[in-house]
């Protein structure tokens, strides 16, 4: 496998594209967009909470960055990964212990991610703008 | 006695089930990652846009530096794991692969010391 130019004329298997997407395979790779996404969330993170240790001004500044239309959106998509991570993770855990393999408890358990991803990121979306709206 | 090598006694014998070690942490930290995230985001949103002294007001809190630091554990590890298995998964040069591991590795272990430290610092003032 390390060689990889030995094996170069082997025939391949049919990959991935020949496949109609599903909602099996489109949330398994959307898993692990969300958890690519997140990692930058976590650098963002970092960067938010080391700034406050460089006093007021910095700290302003970057709570502007933030607050900034583009930073909103970065943190929206951030909110809605991590929701959807989170429910695909909880379901990942239920295949450890071995529930949920049937074709129809995966598309069910699929939708169900998917309406607790929006759910969660528009009562968070309600929670922040009222927040913000009322104080 | 046995007389064969060391190499002959081991083969077939499957792995040492040291590669269990990584699936069981990514699992571990992924379980503990459920309330605090939950904790995290409906916490932080009523941060938005506040000053220093609201911020660290909030750090400093009761119990809110030990969960902020299991946080920052949690999600870097977790987070370092899983860009782990997409590097191993698709980067196929040798080279390349090394090197990114090796960034990440690093990366998440800088990232995650400076937030800790940061928590530690905004808790006691300094």
């Amino acid at each position: 496998m390390a060689n990889s130019k030995a094996n170069s004329s082997r025939p391949l298997s049919p990959h991935l594209q020949v496949y109609r997407p599903q909602i099996t395979s489109i949330l398994s790779i959307t898993h692990r967009m969300t958890g690519i996404a997140l990692t930058g969330g976590a650098v963002l993170f970092c960067y938010w909470i080391t700034s406050a240790t460089y006093g007021a001004e910095t700290f302003a500044s970057a709570q502007a960055v933030m607050g900034s239309w583009f930073g909103q959106l970065v943190l929206w998509g951030m909110v809605f990964s991590l929701f959807f991570h989170l429910g695909n993770g909880v379901r990942h855990l239920g295949w450890d212990v071995g529930w949920g393999y049937e074709l129809d408890k995966l598309r069910i358990s699929g939708w169900l991610t998917i309406i607790f991803a929006v759910a969660m990121t528009v009562l968070t979306l309600v929670i922040a703008y009222s927040a913000a709206g009322g104080g | 006695m046995e007389m064969r090598s060391h190499l002959g006694r081991v083969r077939g014998l499957g792995s040492s089930n040291q590669g269990i070690q990584r699936w069981w942490m990514q699992r571990l930290t992924g379980v503990a990652l459920v309330p605090l995230c939950l904790w995290f985001v409906f916490s932080v949103v009523g941060l938005a846009g506040a000053d220093l002294a609201t911020v660290t007001d909030w750090v400093g809190r009761h119990f809110n530096p030990v969960l902020l630091i299991l946080f920052i554990f949690c999600i870097f590890h977790h987070g370092q794991l899983g860009l782990q298995e997409v590097i191993e998964d698709y980067v196929h040069a040798e080279s390349v692969k090394v090197t990114s591991l090796i960034l990440v590795k690093f990366g998440a272990v800088l990232l995650g010391a400076s937030s800790a430290f940061a928590v530690i610092r905004l808790t006691f003032g300094g």
